[in-house]
């Protein structure tokens, strides 16, 4: 609990409308998307409506030695959100303005409350695109994805959200304010703060502005999906395009398991005993596109592709994308709980990763069906499973063990998209060492000394 | 085991949902306040809360569950296929039997049970309503706004009370020429009270189609107003007024106007009366050849086409929640607008998108109400059109209002009217 004269500063600060001090208010942000995690209730959640008043809670809780946990929409699949010491959940979805869309120098300028979708819409209106789109893009805001660098299915071809980010306002640990880069394609000013705030996940500073880079949106895109017998023969297809110097849009794939589900699920129209599913897609000028389109076939074929779909229209193309949109939903609705991994691992090794996720399943009697971003490594192992199982739920621990030290081993990361939080945090050393977990430690220290902001996440205290 | 009995009923869905948020993307409620407890995975979150003993029932959890339009747009946008309308409908039915109804809901429920004198204090209202109600002149709708604030503002604009019910002015045997059919006609108290040009629109399209309509005496409030708010026993026995009302005169099928009338027909007469072997039995039979208007007009007996006179609307359609989401009627009142010669159809950006209505939660959240309405008549305004067409009569209050408060020569209707309306035109020539 907090001191009523806290509440009552919170109070003058925001206007009591913005300061929920109910607990069944304060219960609905005691979690956020991501699976078998405890909940733990808030002390108070603010909603503040300008970069001041943010400056202002933060100095409050400061002064008084609160944890402070930022929050957009609680989407990201890492226990990012949840205010494990209780304290202060800064919701930030007020400050939910497009400030400018820049076409002379392609940026957009946001407040972090911002859904990633809103901001496309706003900006597809001049032919322009942000490309970064998580599963979540129609809720997530832009600056929970930003703190959590999400990426999405175009990573391949056009990065992830740190690619992206050319300014930020910050505040931080101390209640000061300072922005950092701007609309410069080139800024070499001092240390790029902006990459370094960029998917630390709430737990440097607190984000208030952000500006984006946009890029011209493609004219034209097509859609290819090809079936394979055996997975190998879908890892060379995925090299050998690339080896080809054709860098599709998106190049996704589905495991047997997946297959097998969706197919039961929404009846697509994929053959059951497909080992592997290619999904591509190539876009750019329609004159590029048709060109890299006939390429792709050729390659397919010549990898040995048991059926190749080519989409003339966007009906086909929805009718192609169709198992893999309905990929997560098939999972989701066959268990009650959907743990949902995203270790990843350089393209040329995903056969390995895709073979050694199944030797995992078997060995601890699970359902685990694997399906993602092939083109940029980051695979998405699915573990079906129910929470209420304790002993099925100990395997599932083990099977995601197993599943990290795979990826480190394959010379991939703990996580491509989803974050540390609190769900990796454990895992850190096995990829840094004790001597890279205590670099960041130190990072930490020097820019919030006394853990307030997002504590218990990413870092531990010594 | 239904909803409206135990919590226990609901364990499964409230396990199916992975907290991933999706609702978010759709729900009205949220989209306005922006807090966690507005959206589907905030309330799901309480139910577990509540049954995992963190949490109790108390008052101000009940109106936490008050924060639902029951529109169903979660439902569709779910990856996990969960269906909170149930969640909430036990959750309500929860509170009502932990801490009681609210006092002012108790009286109202318990005046929709006692229906004559129900009808009498209606009847009565027509007379005098213009104490509390200050006309606003206007070409076609009788509407009003309240004269004094009674805690939902003076804005909100009122259809006026019919000096004549809906069913005082019909046999309830209406009778044709060579019936080819005899159906039923379930009013509702909108239509019946107020909106009786909905339903005598609904008579005279049967007339024309050769069937018998009848209107049963007997019949009274739906008790969708008592079961979303989980008062169930009333909601129960009005089921059971209504079942056996239609059952004394029996009918080939019978036919709502209305969208929550349609739902109670449909589906809620028979969860209310699950523990009740009789009446579930009768509830299956009525639900199994139940039809809303326009269905009925497309798929049960397909609407003569031949007599179909000009009328020259620009039409935009709004979906009405329970019509569309609920009852999976959205393509039939469009087949039957598109028909009618002279009549444009240009569709709204979000046709699907709730109006805010919501029966009670207009009463109770009245800001938040007419924020979401906004958004519904921004929407409208965008389609230049001069008529809006709904399928349901709570739908064409809220529209009405709004359009009106923004100034916009709308005229809204439910489509079965320009379908009259277009009968009526070809006699005329």
């Amino acid at each position: 609990m907090l001191a009523r004269e806290v509440l009552q500063e919170l109070i003058q600060v925001l206007g009591a409308e913005n300061v929920l001090t109910e607990q069944e208010d304060l219960m609905t942000y005691a979690y956020d998307a991501t699976a078998a995690m405890k909940h733990h209730k808030p002390d108070v959640v603010v909603s503040p409506n300008s970069t001041e008043q943010v400056a202002e809670v933060v100095k409050i809780a400061a002064k008084n030695n609160i944890p402070i946990y930022p929050r957009g929409s609680g989407t990201n699949l890492s226990g990012g959100t949840i205010p494990i010491s209780g304290g202060i959940v800064l919701s930030m979805l007020n400050l939910n303005k497009i400030i400018e869309v820049d076409q002379d120098n392609l940026t957009a300028t946001v407040q972090p409350g911002v859904i990633i979708q809103t901001l496309n819409d706003e900006v597809v209106k001049h032919g322009l695109l942000y490309p970064p789109d998580p599963g979540t893009v129609k809720t997530a805001t832009m600056g929970g994805s930003l703190s959590e660098c999400s990426g999405g299915l175009r990573g391949l071809k056009y990065g992830v959200t740190k690619h992206y980010i050319m300014g930020l306002q910050i505040v931080l640990a101390n209640g000061e304010v300072i922005r950092w880069g701007g609309k410069t394609v080139k800024n070499v000013t001092g240390y790029d703060l902006v990459a370094l705030f960029t998917g630390a996940e709430g737990t440097l500073g607190i984000i208030t502005e952000i500006i984006v880079k946009l890029i011209p949106a493609p004219e034209a895109r097509k859609s290819i999906l090809a079936v394979f017998d055996d997975v190998d023969k879908a890892g060379k297809a995925i090299a050998s395009i690339i080896r080809n110097k054709i860098i599709p849009a998106t190049l996704e794939i589905m495991d047997n398991v997946t297959i097998q589900t969706v197919e039961n699920f929404v009846h697509a129209g994929l053959p059951m005993d497909a080992q592997a599913v290619l999904l591509i897609e190539v876009d750019g000028y329609k004159e590029v596109v048709e060109r890299e389109a006939v390429l792709v076939e050729q390659i397919l074929q010549e990898e040995q592709a048991v059926e190749i779909k080519i989409a003339k229209n966007d009906q086909e193309r929805d009718l192609l994308w169709l198992a893999r949109r309905r990929a997560l939903p098939a999972l989701a609705q066959k268990r009650p709980t959907t743990v949902l991994e995203d270790a990843t691992v350089p393209r040329s090794k995903i056969p390995d990763m895709i073979k050694a996720i199944r030797k995992i399943a078997e060995k601890h009697n699970l359902q685990i069906a694997t399906f993602g971003h092939a083109g940029d490594g980051n695979l998405h192992p699915t573990i079906l499973t129910d929470e209420r199982d304790e002993d099925e739920m100990k395997r599932v621990h083990l099977a995601v063990d197993e599943i990290f030290k795979t990826a480190i081993s394959l010379g991939g990361t703990l996580s491509g998209e989803h974050g540390i939080g609190i769900a990796k945090m454990g895992y850190l050393d096995w990829e840094f060492g004790e001597a890279g977990v205590a670099a960041m430690r130190r990072m930490k220290e020097a820019l919030d000394p006394n853990y307030l902001l997002n504590p218990g996440k990413i870092v531990r205290r010594d | 085991m239904s909803v409206y009995n135990s919590l226990d009923s609901i364990t499964e869905e409230l396990h199916n949902c992975m907290k991933c948020g999706n609702c978010m993307e759709v729900c009205p409620i949220y989209k306005e306040t922006r807090q966690e407890v507005g959206v589907a995975r905030g309330k799901i979150s309480l139910v577990q809360y509540l049954l995992s003993g963190e949490l109790e029932m108390t008052e101000k959890l009940a109106d936490r569950f008050s924060l639902c339009t029951t529109c169903m747009a979660c439902n569709t946008n779910c990856p996990c296929g969960v269906r909170f309308d149930k969640i909430i409908l036990a959750a309500r039915a929860e509170a009502v039997r932990k801490k009681g109804l609210h006092p002012v809901k108790k009286i109202a429920f318990t005046a929709l049970k006692m229906q004559r004198m129900f009808d009498f204090g209606m009847k009565t209202g027509s007379i005098f309503q213009g104490m509390a109600l200050k006309h606003v002149p206007h070409k076609s709708d009788r509407i009003a706004r309240m004269r004094f604030d009674i805690g939902i503002g003076t804005d909100k604009v009122f259809p006026m009370l019919a000096s004549r019910t809906l069913r005082s002015e019909f046999p309830e045997v209406v009778k044709v020429k060579n019936p080819k059919m005899r159906v039923a006609f379930f009013t509702g108290c909108m239509i019946n009270y107020f909106y009786t040009d909905i339903g005598k629109a609904v008579v005279e399209v049967l007339k024309e189609n050769d069937i018998e309509v009848v209107i049963p005496k007997g019949q009274g409030c739906c008790g969708i107003p008592a079961s979303v708010n989980g008062d169930v026993h009333s909601a129960a026995a009005l089921a059971k007024r209504n079942l056996r009302a239609f059952e004394k005169l029996g009918a080939d099928a019978l036919v709502v106007a209305c969208s929550s009338g349609g739902t109670a027909w449909k589906h809620v007469f028979g969860e209310l009366l699950d523990n009740e072997p009789e009446f579930k039995a009768l509830a299956d039979k009525w639900a199994g050849k139940s039809y809303d208007i326009s269905e009925f007009l497309i798929k049960k007996v397909p609407f003569k086409k031949e007599g179909l006179g000009r009328v020259e609307r620009k039409v935009t359609y709004h979906d009405p929640c329970h019509l569309n989401r609920g009852q999976g009627v959205n393509t039939e009142p469009r087949e039957i607008l598109k028909s009618i010669p002279g009549v444009e159809l240009i569709e709204m950006k979000e046709p699907g998108r709730c109006c805010g209505m919501a029966g009670s939660f207009s009463l109770v959240h009245p800001d938040l109400s007419v924020q979401i309405s906004d958004r519904k008549t921004a929407d409208i305004e965008l389609t230049h059109t001069d008529t809006v067409a709904t399928g349901c009569p709570a739908c064409r209050l809220q529209l009405k209002s709004g359009v009106e408060n923004a100034g916009i020569e709308e005229e809204v209707v439910h489509t079965i009217q320009i379908l009259a309306e277009s009968y009526k035109n070809g006699k005329k020539k």
